[in-house]
């Protein structure tokens, strides 16, 4: 390692300090006015909404539209299951705790339909790559934050309670919000819309 | 004129429950914090969410005075005797908190060097997913223990002297056979069925045994 020249070394002084910094009284006093400030606007009612007490289970946080919570499998405009079982959440999963098992669909606007779809809530780490790799948009994370479970089995979501998760948020009308605009998948069309036969699932 | 008095006695069940009124609602929480969980649990200790609303405010580092262990984040391989020591060490109402993702289940940290969930080895009470939870997530959780806490009960002493086996999860391996343990997720060979098969495909049957 090579020495740094004296003349390219920048010499910064401190700040002399005057007769009031030094008896470090104003910046005392100026940092209990701030205190007093939010002391009395937390007492009246009238501060910063952000620092008073945030009484959770009465009052909810307002949650930015795009938090990742809950995930929930999609149905189509006939209230089958979206999903294709094309296996790129589970492939996108950086924690691997998608598991689905495929079979041959019963219907004719796709080739696979999952038997099983289970995610593992517990090693999910809501970082919502799933939703991004799903071509036809069936698997989402909701604004639903406040999720507890007290055994490892109940936190195992199949396909029946990620679509009931569906079911229950539809209504509020807030997801999706970050559903890519573009192209999707036929499987995400209406019945007879798409194509039919084996060639479906490669579009 | 007599007066049947139920199985148990009143008077004893009552005394019950007021204890256990008075632990759910005295909750003195051990945050064992290795990871960024901790993070969160300091703000859910902090004034904006303000876990003292559910009286178990009192944060203690010594594993004695405390009877709900809060373990907030990964826990690995060297980590886990002090994880049980610190376990063993607490009096005995006790209850115990995974939070986030990495202490339930291992979460993205799926190596041989940390430990793939610590309910393998204590006794969890309440599972928070999430990487981290929010604070809204842990306050549930004090929630859902102090329901628990006061559905319950706990153990008396001469109750907690006549046990003789170690409580706690089994081990896994015991619990599943070869055929049912899990395929690793995205193996879409095993798991995709072939045309016109329809019986379940053991997912080992393709395997070599001993390889």
């Amino acid at each position: 390692m090579s020495q740094a020249k004296p003349q390219k070394v920048k010499w910064v002084k401190p700040p002399k300090l005057g007769l009031l910094e030094q008896m470090y009284f104003p910046t005392v006093i100026s940092g209990m006015a701030t205190t007093l400030k939010h002391m009395v606007g937390t007492l009246t009612g009238t501060g910063d909404k952000n620092i008073q007490v945030q009484s959770y289970p009465e009052e909810r946080p307002t949650l930015p539209p795009h938090y990742r919570g809950v995930h929930r499998l999609n149905r189509d405009p006939e209230g089958r299951v979206k999903c294709v079982a094309c296996y790129m959440c589970s492939t996108a999963c950086p924690a691997h705790c998608i598991d689905i098992v495929a079979a041959p669909s019963p219907w004719p606007d796709r080739e696979k339909y999952p038997e099983t779809f289970v995610i593992d809530e517990l090693r999910c780490i809501y970082c919502g790559m799933c939703e991004q790799a799903c071509p036809v948009d069936a698997i989402e994370l909701t604004t639903i934050f406040d999720l507890t479970g007290m055994s490892r089995e109940e936190m195992m979501f199949d396909k029946e309670k990620l679509l009931s998760v569906f079911d229950k948020t539809v209504a509020a009308g807030t997801d999706p919000v970050r559903t890519q605009p573009g192209r999707l998948g036929v499987a995400s069309l209406p019945a007879g819309a798409g194509l039919t036969g084996s060639s479906s699932a490669q579009s | 004129m007599e007066v049947s008095l139920p199985e148990d006695g009143f008077i004893v069940t009552k005394l019950d429950e007021v204890a256990n009124w008075c632990r759910k609602n005295s909750l003195w929480p051990m945050a064992f914090a290795t990871a960024c969980c901790g993070i969160e649990v300091m703000a859910t200790g902090a004034s904006r969410h303000d876990i003292a609303r559910f009286g178990a405010e009192a944060f203690r580092f010594s594993p004695r005075q405390c009877d709900l262990m809060i373990v907030a984040g990964r826990v690995v391989m060297k980590m886990l005797p002090v994880l049980q020591r610190i376990w063993m060490q607490m009096p005995e109402p006790k209850w115990c908190i995974s939070m986030g993702a990495c202490a339930s289940s291992g979460g993205v940290f799926d190596t041989y060097a940390v430990v793939q969930g610590i309910d393998r080895f204590l006794p969890v009470d309440v599972y928070i997913p999430g990487c981290p939870p929010r604070p809204e997530q842990l306050i549930q959780a004090v929630l859902d223990l102090q329901e628990k806490v006061q559905r319950t009960g706990t153990y008396n002493a001469r109750e907690f002297n006549k046990r003789t086996q170690p409580e706690g999860p089994r081990p896994l391996a015991t619990e599943l056979g070869m055929a049912e343990q899990m395929v690793a997720p995205a193996n879409f060979r095993t798991t995709t069925r072939s045309w016109g098969e329809l019986p379940m495909v053991n997912p080992l049957a393709n395997r070599e045994v001993g390889r």
